[in-house]
């Protein structure tokens, strides 16, 4: 009798272990080997197909040749930087050579006006998206909000979002260049004309989904809680506040997160027409420069194109998380 | 409709006065509730009972001011109602707390807007302590709707409902979606609130012996469109009532089949005039949603 229980008991302690281990194995299958496999295989593909093709710059570049080409492009970030250094240390030196002839000699410093690397360009196209999201935040949020309370309000604005939600931002390009040029009129700008004008592309794009999603968030609210709300007279700013921003924060964020895709997109497109010195304009340059390695430094600017606005969702997804009340609505 | 002068304000506390109210549906105007008209005293617990569908949950939105009634109106204290308030506090029936409140916050959110200006801070939180003491929920007061059970929400509900000290509580199936056991246990922890602060309560209730076990008056409602007032009744048993001793009582018992006989043979649910069936079905259904 004790020996059949013990046995039971052995047998279903290793089927836990087994289970136990199952567990783990297929998590990690799911995690880490099946990406891996996907990846070989894309690049597998990759190196196959890219010598098949031949342009006018020579043979496509395999994987093999767009890794050498980020080696290439770090190279000369780490190579601009020296320069820059080397230049203020000569400047000081022929300053201080020139106060020490005449005292009275006024010191001027000049900036180093070597070209943007890749890295820098990066941090350009990352300042413009965040700011053009932000600024279309500002505007969309609270329009969403409104609209959402208001039903006469979303009547009256929804066919104006549904009209200009598709519009591509090639289309905008054109007008906002020419209206920046007309309005943005200054000697010693703060900010370039390019960055103004990617700057208000980018949020003209990423409005719209913020917009929609932040109003149908606020109008689908429960109608039990906004009865709660009207029991106890909540004054409208208090009632926001409380009620409405709460319960619409998933929904928010959903519209937000799309938003900031549809920015980083965008912001490409206008960089390489607006000539704003970021990733579209180092690709735009590229292109024109037709050296023999200008397709891989173009691939190279695709992946981290695209390596970026995943990293941007990911932040996005974090910060959601830590905002709203309701973990489960933060999803992938 | 006119006001007369009451000489006892007791009486006529709340009143409920020939209310009519219709709804405009795509098939024209539907009639969910005719003449309805009740006069309640300061104290009194009333129950409406009714088949689903009769319009209770509208004659109680109509109280809270949520609906405006088409015909007639609800005055209390001799004041016409015609807004929510927090004077008449309701308690929801799938308990409405705000799922990213804690239990303290929700029954806070409430306090803050009534005694925003009567009460300093560590008397608002005083107050609100008590009331989550009341309902015995003092034990959860820090954790969120969704780490609580449903009786412990619909516990809440109620506190921040009484943390209002509303002249009326509207209550509307107030334990419809709990289990019969955390009903009972609901049903007495109501008792003893109420013995304890004698508020002026309506309750909906689809459960015969809940609105017998609770009320001084139960209000029988007949089946809609044109739902109305069918019987009322006086229940007399002396407080404090016990659910136990009562099973037994026969004045219980009477009252108890007396209800059922309403519900069960006088208004059973059948569809009526055969003439106009298809017409009136679709009317009711295109209400039932409200």
């Amino acid at each position: 009798m004790s020996l059949t229980t013990a046995t039971i008991n052995r047998l279903t302690v290793n089927e836990k272990m087994i289970k136990i281990l199952k567990d783990v194995f297929s998590k990690v299958t799911n995690t880490l080997i099946l990406p891996i496999i996907g990846i070989a295989i894309f690049v597998a593909l990759w190196s196959i197909t890219a010598k098949s093709i031949h342009t006018s710059l020579g043979e496509f570049p395999g994987p093999n040749v767009v890794v050498k080409q980020f080696s290439v492009l770090y190279d000369e970030h780490i190579a601009e930087r020296q320069k820059a250094v080397a230049f203020y240390v000569r400047q000081d030196i022929r300053n201080a050579k020139k106060l020490e002839k005449n005292p009275d000699y006024v010191v001027k410093i000049r900036a180093y006006t070597g070209k943007e690397t890749f890295v820098d360009q990066i941090f350009t196209s990352l300042i413009t998206v965040t700011s053009g999201f932000l600024v279309a935040a500002f505007i969309a949020i609270p329009l969403g909000i409104w609209m959402g309370l208001s039903a006469k309000l979303n009547s009256a604005l929804n066919p104006i979002v549904q009209i200009f939600k598709p519009v591509s931002p090639l289309a905008w390009l054109p007008l906002v260049t020419m209206i920046v040029s007309a309005l943005y009129v200054s000697d010693d700008p703060l900010v370039s004309k390019s960055f103004i004008t990617s700057l208000i592309t980018v949020s003209l794009c990423s409005l719209w989904p913020m917009v929609i999603n932040t109003s149908i968030g606020v109008s689908s609210i429960n109608s039990d809680l906004l009865n709660v709300s009207k029991v106890l007279r909540l004054p409208t700013l208090t009632h926001i506040r409380k009620i409405v921003l709460p319960a619409s924060i998933p929904m928010i964020f959903t519209g937000m997160r799309l938003s900031f895709s549809v920015a980083w997109m965008v912001l490409i497109a206008a960089e390489m027409l607006a000539q704003n010195p970021g990733l579209g304009k180092f690709v735009w340059d590229e292109f024109q420069n037709g050296s023999s390695d200008s397709l891989a430094r173009i691939m190279a600017a695709v992946l981290v194109i695209g390596f970026i606005g995943f990293l941007l969702d990911r932040i996005m997804l974090m910060l959601q998380q830590k905002v709203s009340w309701d973990k489960s609505s933060a999803s992938v | 409709m006119t006001i007369t002068t009451t000489t006892n304000p007791e009486e006529h506390f709340l009143k409920i006065s020939h209310i009519d109210m219709a709804f405009p549906t795509p098939s024209g105007s539907f009639t969910a509730l005719k003449d309805v008209d009740i006069q309640i005293k300061k104290g009194e617990f009333i129950s409406l009972i009714g088949h689903s569908g009769c319009g209770k949950s509208t004659v109680l939105n109509i109280v809270a001011g949520i609906y405006q009634a088409t015909n007639g109106g609800v005055l209390l204290k001799n004041k016409e109602v015609n807004e929510p308030g927090p004077e008449r506090a309701v308690v929801f029936q799938n308990h409405s707390l705000l799922p990213w409140l804690t239990s303290y916050q929700n029954v806070e959110l409430a306090v803050d807007q009534v005694f925003s200006k009567t009460m300093s801070k560590a008397e608002k939180k005083e107050w609100i302590e008590h009331n989550l003491k009341l309902v015995h929920m003092d034990h959860a007061m820090h954790k969120r709707p969704d780490e609580i059970s449903g009786g412990m929400k619909q516990r809440v509900g109620i506190a921040r409902a009484l943390a209002m000290q509303p002249e009326v509580l509207l209550m509307d199936e107030p334990f419809g979606a709990l289990d019969a056991l955390t009903r009972a246990h609901m049903q007495d922890s109501l008792m003893e609130i109420q013995k304890e602060l004698n508020n002026t309560v309506i309750m909906i209730t689809h459960d015969v012996d809940e609105a017998v076990l609770l009320s001084d008056r139960i209000v029988m409602m007949t089946n809609g469109p044109e739902a109305t007032i069918g019987e009322i009744l006086d229940v007399n048993l002396p407080h404090p009532r016990n659910r136990l001793a009562l099973a037994e009582d026969p004045e219980y018992n009477r009252l108890r089949s007396a209800v059922l006989k309403f519900l069960y043979e006088k208004q059973r649910k059948v569809e009526v005039i055969p003439t106009t069936k298809t017409n009136k079905e679709d009317e009711q259904k295109a209400t039932s949603v409200a």
